[in-house]
């Protein structure tokens, strides 16, 4: 159709392109704000825009498929009597109950599980299907505490202090009335039905000194046996990884904007923090100056799709990385087999971002019983396993080809940066040169 | 940690002491989180807490623990069946997101008390500061003095009970929680209204008092709960917030 258009003379507007038109009138009409699931949808600098220098002449590489590669990792080594040994380096994001299914969520916990890595509770605490079927559970403490009590607390194997997210740095969150059913609202304390505000500030304490002495108290309840997260929003990440540590953290995780949600104002998602390429090196270097780099695990999230992703992510100093977005769509979101739901709901197969409305025709982020159902926590965990395994195994490709025998031996020496804007992200020179902009001599 | 026998004057039976000055607060817990706390002693007593934080958190079991002096933050945190009694002054978040039991501040209480609460008793003999009840889940708390700016904001669920006067904004936001106040509120919150005082509400509130040992008339209370009106994000009350 464009063509035809541009055939007759037509040119779209690139400052008023046909999104920003339709935005316009939508506006118009209904007087609200849009909002939204999934992360920022604009073009960002990314992985995409690094590129790895495999080995040749100066670079051993490995045999593929024959030498070892190993990608197990442990997390929360710094105060924890039982830190986390994950046999992969992808653990999955905090999503919650509530915003995604039951059966949605015991498919995290089964695919997590047998790929041998964590899953995460989210905003509404903790269900059985979910602890029952995840090996390693992380455990978010969240400002608005909904279903948060000590007894999950100590079933946890981690507890991840949620500061913000990187689709929405600096706000909290609303669950729509569609969805607080009655096991949600009797989970959450909350009439059946009516709007869920989730607090952008925890209740009791503010700013890093504070958050010292809460790491303190949950570490006294659950007497030293967790590793303590700290989850931030990438925005000024340099200073939020310092004060993290300083707090206490024994995990930092960095959210980049292109993070998921499950509801939020699109204004909000598409221009508030940074992108992930660009948070990575402010917390690694933060986490070097403090001489706790690989003490202090790193772990980054926000546009994870790929093994090349895991490995640039990992390269460039995480310790591992986590994946929500991406697990979704390993369950079945956005499937070509509901297009035509998708589309009877104003959307298509590859664009449905309606998270909040709970029509999700997937039967993932829903709380409809009808909906709900088609998604087999079985044969959910089964493929989202198969893609965690396919993830690690791309990212063992790069690394054998880099010369390592561990994922985490990758280094910002093993990449290039195709971009001059993502050169001065990622601090790696422009692929062809020594060129990195911005760093100093 | 030395714990020593004594026996605190209103006591029948031996306490377990634990001197704060001398041992840990992670002593100290973990001997409280012990699987035989309560068959040790179901009476521990704790001195020289000089404004140590986290003392006494995270407990399960049926004990009575009497805190001889100020805390600081977190004090009976995330309590559950405890009885606990601060003899003394309490920072920050005393008794936050307690599941069951009692916790009682002979003083003054920071800010924050109480904050997002499911179960039990909080009883606040002085004032409590800013945010009292904050996202309250359940609980019950009842304030012998004043409370600050914001108290039950977004609060959910359980009864908050002000003998003295509130601060502005009370009741921002509430769910569900209901709040009845003796003296003056300098002003109420987004979508919070003042509700009538009927039988069943003097009868709860006879009932609080009580359990709290505060020798107050119910009569004298005004009740204040949700309008109800922001339950749902509507364009027309985006001034609202």
């Amino acid at each position: 159709m464009y063509d035809d258009l541009s055939a007759l003379g037509l040119r779209e507007s690139a400052t008023f392109d046909r999104a920003t038109i339709h935005g316009i009138q939508r506006a118009a009409t209904t007087g609200v704000y849009d909002i939204r699931g999934w992360g920022a949808k604009r073009r960002l600098p990314h992985f995409d825009d690094l590129l790895f220098l495999g080995a040749s002449m100066s670079r051993y590489p490995l045999e593929g498929y024959r030498e070892r590669c190993g990608t197990d990792v442990i997390l929360g080594t710094r105060n924890a009597r039982y830190p986390l040994h994950l046999d992969i380096p992808v653990t999955i994001a905090g999503m919650s109950f509530g915003s995604l299914s039951a059966n949605a969520k015991e498919a995290l916990g089964r695919g997590a599980t047998t790929a041998g890595t964590s899953t995460t509770t989210g905003d509404g605490g903790m269900t059985p299907e979910e602890r029952g079927q995840s090996k390693t559970l992380v455990y978010q403490y969240l400002p608005s505490r909904y279903g948060m009590n000590p007894d999950d607390l100590r079933k946890a194997d981690a507890i991840e202090v949620v500061l913000g997210q990187g689709a929405k740095p600096g706000g909290g969150g609303m669950l729509l009335g569609q969805k607080i059913t009655d096991r949600v609202a009797g989970m959450r304390t909350l009439p059946v039905g009516v709007d869920q505000r989730s607090a952008c500030r925890h209740p009791d304490w503010t700013g890093p000194d504070d958050l010292t002495i809460k790491i303190l108290e949950l570490r006294e309840i659950t007497d030293w046996e967790k590793p303590v997260y700290v989850k931030i929003g990438a925005t000024r990440t340099y200073y939020d990884v310092k004060l993290a540590v300083h707090a206490g953290a024994d995990v930092v995780v960095v959210d980049g904007m292109q993070g998921g949600t499950a509801a939020t104002q699109e204004v909000f998602i598409e221009h508030v923090g940074i992108p992930t390429l660009a948070a990575i090196p402010q917390a690694v270097q933060a986490l070097q100056e403090l001489g706790v780099h690989r003490q202090v695990q790193l772990i980054v999230s926000g546009g994870i799709r790929t093994g090349a992703d895991v490995a640039k992510a990992i390269a460039l100093g995480a310790d591992a990385v986590a994946i929500g977005t991406a697990a979704l769509i390993a369950l079945g979101d956005n499937h070509p087999r509901h297009d035509a739901e998708y589309r009877a709901l104003g959307s298509a197969a590859g664009y449905f971002d309606d998270f909040q409305d709970g029509r999700d025709p997937a039967g993932i982020s829903t709380q409809d019983e009808v909906l709900a159902a088609r998604l087999d926590p079985v044969e959910g965990g089964r493929r989202l396993a198969n893609y965690l395994r396919v993830l690690t195994m791309e990212a063992q490709t790069i690394a054998r080809a880099c010369g390592k025998a561990h994922l985490h031996h990758l280094e910002p020496e093993d990449l290039v940066a195709l971009t001059l804007e993502s050169a001065a992200m990622a601090r790696v020179p422009l692929a062809g040169t020594d060129w990195i902009p911005g760093a100093h001599p | 940690m030395e714990a020593l026998t004594g026996t605190p004057p209103e006591a029948t039976v031996p306490a377990t002491v634990v001197d704060l000055g001398s041992s840990s607060v992670r002593d100290l817990n973990q001997a409280l989180h012990a699987p035989d706390a309560a068959l040790r002693a179901t009476h521990w007593r704790v001195l020289n807490p000089r404004g140590a934080h986290s003392v006494a958190c995270g407990l399960t079991e049926d004990l009575s623990v009497d805190i001889e002096g100020h805390v600081g933050y977190y004090c009976a945190g995330m309590n559950q069946r405890a009885t606990v009694a601060v003899h003394g002054n309490a920072g920050v978040g005393v008794a936050e997101n307690m599941m069951s039991g009692t916790v009682r501040v002979r003083g003054n209480a920071s800010q924050s008390a109480g904050a997002t609460a499911h179960g039990g008793l909080i009883v606040v003999e002085g004032d409590a500061a800013a945010r009292c009840g904050i996202s309250m889940k359940g609980v019950d708390i009842v304030v012998g003095g004043s409370v600050g700016h914001m108290s039950a904001f977004m609060g959910q669920a359980g009864r908050l009970v002000v003998c003295g006067d509130a601060g502005d904004g009370l009741g921002d936001s509430l769910y569900e929680a209901r709040l009845y106040v003796k003296g003056t509120v300098k002003s109420l919150g987004a979508d919070c209204v003042e509700k009538p005082v009927r039988e069943e509400h003097l009868a709860e509130l006879a009932e609080l008092l009580k359990a709290a040992e505060i020798d107050e008339d119910p009569a004298a209370f005004r009740r204040y709960g949700s309008a109800r009106g922001l339950y749902h994000f509507q364009v027309d009350n985006a001034g609202a917030y």
